[in-house]
């Protein structure tokens, strides 16, 4: 027997967000069309709305990540949740106590929604089939687990393309860097081949990119300035060194050579190519300052969108079944 | 069984009188916002903007958000403005509770009217229009839909 896709509802509405892997295009569209709603949010006089107000969003951050956990919390507390920000390393789990356990005691807190970050691929999913199992109306949000998946990160470069390219037919998407540990290049590639971009490249070294990569369905290039020629979209991925078992790279300098991003390469993409990045940056080893600064980068941009995915995708996790066949 | 509502919207304008161009016209999405485009013209206000209800619905929680692209446009400082809502029809009241709300995300308007075209009764909050154009009293089971064809409005009445 198939397993069901544990993120869906019977009737295919979003459950949880562990993976943009298996979502339905018409409910990506959907996301991408909910955050555009929520965009404007930022610019009122009150800047919430109260669609879950009463409700207890628990940010859980097995792994530190300051910027993601801070747009969860914006995006939660524009929708007028409550937010509680748990840093679980330095409590209960250095005490001993099992994941499972953790969450239990959470629910017992009456929580309504998991944001879960953790070291481990898979922890979003296990704990999204332990709720299954124990307390139905609790969502989770996979903020990035192992080198898996980082679904809203995911979601967010797609509506930051859409939003400068209108559409994903004929577009060509170059996705530079450290493929091998990046689950915001996993999730990208997943998001972009379901939306129908007919193009995407991945380029970086043998030694970080994952074997069999073509089988996302994307190109792999090892000399970046054939592997970006004439693409619409440039998207580099922070060089993960903390992630980094053994030595995978002579050093960030001969890296930034190959496959930093400078103006000499930037001008082999179309002139009017958009680039990305999903941040924390290193100016110098995989993207030169200049061109961070510079008039194509949408850099920002993608942090204000990512707060209105993150509200999209947690309004439509958090509201109620009571309808629900 | 259809019903023009041009001649509706003359009715609510001749109703509403001359206004000063300070009134500022917001129509709700969708049909709110064709019948406040014609309003306005004929009694010489000003269109600020159309308001979308979806972030304030109040059966979220049972129904989930409603997918639309509509959003709450409001193009100038609502601060101190009076405000004429125009919406097409109104029956529950949640609809209008719902826009005000949204209204005032956007800032304390001096005053708020409503204008409708036709109100259906059916009132489940104590929201109640100042300028009707018809009062047509139909039952939960009817529906009553304004369709835009592009130049002219009008009402379809579908029977439950």
């Amino acid at each position: 027997m198939l397993t069901a896709n544990p993120q869906l509802t019977p009737d295919k509405k979003l459950r949880h967000l562990l993976t943009t892997e298996g979502l339905p295009k018409s409910l990506i569209e959907n996301i991408l069309d909910t955050a555009a709603q929520f965009v404007s949010v930022g610019d009122r006089d009150v800047k919430k709305v109260p669609l879950l107000r009463g409700k207890s969003v628990f940010n859980l951050f097995f792994e530190n990540s300051t910027r993601t956990r801070t747009t969860f919390e914006i995006a939660a507390k524009r929708l007028s949740a409550d937010v509680i920000n748990l840093n679980i390393n330095a409590s209960s789990t250095s005490k001993g106590e099992s994941l499972v356990d953790t969450i239990d005691n959470l629910i017992a807190m009456d929580a309504d929604m998991f944001v879960v970050r953790h070291a481990q691929s898979g922890a979003a999913h296990l704990i999204a089939k332990h709720v299954n199992a124990v307390r139905p109306n609790v969502a989770v949000i996979n903020a990035g687990d192992g080198r898996h998946a980082h679904p809203t990160q995911g979601l967010l470069d797609m509506y930051t393309i859409r939003h400068y390219k209108k559409s994903f037919h004929n577009l060509s998407v170059a996705i530079v860097g450290d493929i091998l540990h990046s689950r915001v290049a996993r999730s990208g590639i997943h998001a972009l081949t379901t939306l129908g971009c007919p193009d995407v490249r991945v380029i970086g070294p043998k030694t970080l990119i994952p074997t069999e990569c073509e089988r996302m369905g994307v190109s792999v290039h090892h000399d970046m300035l054939r592997g970006i020629e004439g693409c619409d979209v440039v998207m580099m991925l922070r060089l993960q060194n903390e992630r980094m078992e053994g030595p995978l790279l002579p050093s960030a300098q001969e890296f930034f050579k190959s496959y930093g991003l400078t103006a000499e390469k930037l001008a082999r993409a179309k002139a009017d190519a958009i680039v990305m990045h999903p941040g924390p940056m290193n100016r110098g080893v995989e993207i030169e300052s200049t061109i961070a600064d510079g008039r194509q980068a949408v850099i920002l941009p993608q942090v204000t969108f990512g707060i209105a995915v993150r509200m999209a995708v947690m309004s439509m996790v958090g509201a109620g079944r009571g309808d629900a066949a | 069984m259809q019903l023009d509502a041009e001649p509706l919207i003359s009715v609510l304008a001749e109703k509403i009188g001359n206004t000063s161009p300070d009134i500022g016209v917001v129509g709700i999405h969708t049909g709110g916002v064709w019948v406040a485009d014609k309003l306005a013209a004929k009694i010489g206000a000003t269109k600020i903007g159309r308001i979308a209800v979806t972030l304030h619905r109040d059966d979220y929680a049972m129904r989930g958000l409603h997918p639309q692209k509509n959003k709450t446009e409001i193009g100038v400082d609502i601060n101190g403005r009076h405000i004429l809502l125009v919406d097409d029809v109104i029956q529950s009241g949640r609809t209008i509770r719902a826009a005000i709300n949204e209204l005032f995300d956007f800032g304390r308007p001096a005053s708020v009217k409503l204008a409708v075209l036709v109100d259906r009764g059916g009132r489940e909050l104590p929201m109640q229009a100042d300028y009707i154009a018809i009062t047509m009293p139909l039952d939960g089971a009817q529906k009553l839909e304004l369709i835009n064809s592009g130049d002219d409005l009008r009402f379809e009445i579908l029977e439950g």
